[in-house]
């Protein structure tokens, strides 16, 4: 069995807000192995970026704040260390890349500098050695010419390059996770496909794990080995790939699969299976199962109390009383 | 094509100026749309597919007039929409629509639901009286799933989903017969992207609408779309009948983009075509051929000749010297 890297214990963040507290996650358990690629699915507001950025303790506190549970890293908790340790463990042990490159890269800074940066906050190395380690980098990550390149801005990259770039800047310290925050909802299908496939190899040549946060089903079925589905700041299914999409548990993981198109099932034309009504508000949540409101199954005892997580076979869990 | 052709488009080019030096003289041109060509007959959905950029919105956009195009005719029921006035522009808008892709952009803040529906039946004289202006608001909001009381609420009341109802009911008010939906489900998460699509059909068999669909998401064009044309940096490349295109893609680009789409099951797996680098600036597009820099069978000639939009066989059109 293979190394336990990130063991997320019943955690919870919540937000202060005006209006209340959001529970935006609400106890919520997750492991990560050695070498593994989980996914971790779910609609906008599900938790599942709070999640990835609570490892990090890239939250604002306040509004934010750990209401209970821990994140273990290696057997040890996060949530007590001080800025100085976390920043022991950002980059050298979990590295995090974002959605939109634009916003998470500094535009009047070069492509390189920006590296050299992490890199020597990291390691003892001249500025000579750092630009060199950069142009490693970005050589690794398939940028053409690279340096050439590592004096480049931001905006001289396009899309796809700029998440290359932050791919390089995750990866400098040779990180032992890495937390990819919707990587490709950002960038057209054949540059996804691209950086779906230097995630890939980086993962095999650093020998790394990947937490890979998505709302597309697609990219999950294609690149984790297992896979998380969150509803509305819980953890509802987990599961192997396989069986999540072989064998779905919860209605809210089917509805997710079956509202789908497929463009690989063309003949087969029929409407769509879509789940009605919306997800409810993170304010002041039901007491029953988050997501009674639109099952199709609901029972009364839905809505009286939070279903656990049972395990229904080998690995596969479900939070639902069916 | 059996069906009546509703629209026809004639080599519409749209450039852009971009502007430079001291008096901002123009110095260069964005083909955005370099001279495409396609009817779409009535009744059916002609998706309209590309990446970022390759000139698919503005397509749409000029159809409309919303944005002039630089030259190209656009036939719509006998009319060439490029050459109307201004009135007569208003009394198209009655027959051609457009659903955009935010609707947190698109709906005025400041108005009830009540009055952003309404006020497409005041310009056009829909409604004699009040009374049967609110009766027919009721009615579009029944119709696009909402409730009758959400007449008085304000957009940021509602979910991305229903405010995405609320831009199709405003859509629908005139009865149009041709509605432009520029990537309607793209901000949608997909549980209500599957609601917004079922709705979108309903709409179409209970009214006989015509639909162009603009959208990156090929999996959801391929389930909404009659035929597709696939566009790349400003050109159609492909059309063909949506089963056709999956089937059967001819264009190099065109497979390559199906490849690229990833499959919601583990057990499929398929061999992907990389497309290497990125889309060319569309300031200054490749010679010839405008995919030859990314294309895996190009040969010399492609960066020299610019491939016509041919009929490989019937009703599946390909634009490249070497496919089809």
């Amino acid at each position: 069995m293979a190394e336990t890297l990130l063991d997320i214990r019943g955690l919870k963040t919540w937000f202060k807000t005006d209006d209340g507290m959001v529970r935006a996650v609400d106890g919520v358990d997750l492991r990560i192995d050695h070498g593994e690629t989980v996914g971790v699915v779910g609609e906008s507001g599900c938790g599942k970026t709070v999640t990835a950025r609570s490892v990090l303790k890239l939250i604002d506190m306040p509004p934010g704040r750990f209401e209970d549970g821990e994140i273990l890293w290696r057997g040890r908790d996060l949530i007590p260390l001080d800025a100085g340790e976390m920043d022991q463990i950002r980059a050298r042990e979990i590295a995090i890349i974002f959605q939109e490159p634009m916003t998470s890269l500094n535009p009047v800074y070069t492509v390189g500098h920006q590296i050299a940066e992490v890199l020597r906050q990291h390691d003892k190395l001249s500025r000579r050695q750092a630009v060199d380690g950069a142009i490693e980098m970005l050589h690794l990550v398939n940028i053409p010419n690279p340096a050439k390149r590592v004096h480049d801005y931001p905006h001289q990259f396009s899309g796809g390059m700029r998440q290359r770039v932050m791919i390089a800047m995750a990866l400098s310290c040779k990180p032992k996770l890495l937390i990819a925050d919707e990587p490709t909802t950002a960038l057209d299908v054949t540059i996804q496909a691209q950086i779906l496939e230097l995630m890939q190899e980086m993962k095999e040549r650093l020998g790394m794990s990947i937490m890979l946060i998505t709302h597309a089903m697609g990219v999950v079925a294609e690149t984790c080995q297992r896979v998380v589905v969150m509803y509305a700041g819980k953890v509802v299914e987990e599961a192997p790939v396989e069986a999540l999409f072989g064998n779905p548990r919860h209605p809210y993981t089917q509805g997710l699969i079956r509202s789908i198109p497929r463009v690989d099932r063309a003949a087969e034309h029929k409407r769509l299976e879509a789940i009605p009504g919306t997800v409810p508000s993170l304010l002041e949540p039901p007491p029953g199962c988050r997501f009674a409101a639109r099952c199709k199954y609901a029972m009364d005892v839905c809505t009286k109390a939070m279903p656990p997580l049972k395990e229904v076979a080998v690995g596969h869990f479900v939070r639902c009383v069916l | 094509m059996s069906a009546e052709t509703l629209l026809s488009v004639k080599d519409l080019r749209k450039h852009f100026a971009v502007k430079g030096g001291i008096f901002a003289r123009e110095v260069e041109k964005v083909h955005a749309v370099d001279g495409v060509s396609f009817d779409i007959g009535q009744g059916e959905t002609l998706g309209l597919v590309g990446e970022s950029g390759c000139g698919k919105s503005t397509t749409g956009r000029c159809i409309l007039r919303l944005i002039e195009p630089s030259s190209g005719e656009v036939w719509f029921k006998g009319s060439d929409v490029t050459h109307m006035d201004a009135n007569a522009l208003r009394a198209l808008r009655r027959d051609m629509q457009i659903i955009f892709q935010d609707p947190y952009a698109s709906l005025n803040p400041r108005l009830t639901v009540g009055a952003i529906i309404g006020e497409a039946l005041q310009i056009h004289n829909l409604a004699k009286s009040r009374g049967e202006m609110e009766a027919r608001v009721v009615q579009l909001l029944e119709t696009v799933g909402l409730q009758p009381d959400h007449m008085h609420r304000f957009p940021h009341e509602f979910s991305g989903g229903q405010r995405q109802r609320i831009g199709i009911a405003r859509a629908l008010a005139v009865e149009p017969k041709l509605v432009v939906c520029d990537e309607p489900v793209s901000a949608l998460d997909v549980s209500i992207q599957a609601q917004v699509i079922n709705l979108l059909e309903d709409l179409q068999e209970k009214f006989g609408l015509t639909y162009l669909f603009i959208a990156h998401d090929l999996s959801v064009v391929e389930h909404i779309s009659t035929r597709i044309a696939v566009m790349y940096l400003g050109r159609v490349v492909e059309i063909a009948p949506a089963r056709d295109l999956y089937d059967t893609p001819l264009h190099p680009y065109s497979e390559a983009l199906l490849s690229a789409v990833p499959i919601p099951d583990p057990t499929v797996k398929r061999k992907r075509i990389m497309l290497q680098g990125d889309v060319p600036n569309p300031i200054h597009p490749p010679s010839g051929c405008h995919f030859h820099t990314r294309c895996p069978i190009a040969r010399p000639d492609c960066a020299q000749k610019t491939p016509e939009l041919r009929e490989s066989r019937p009703g599946h059109w390909v634009s490249c010297h070497y496919r089809g």
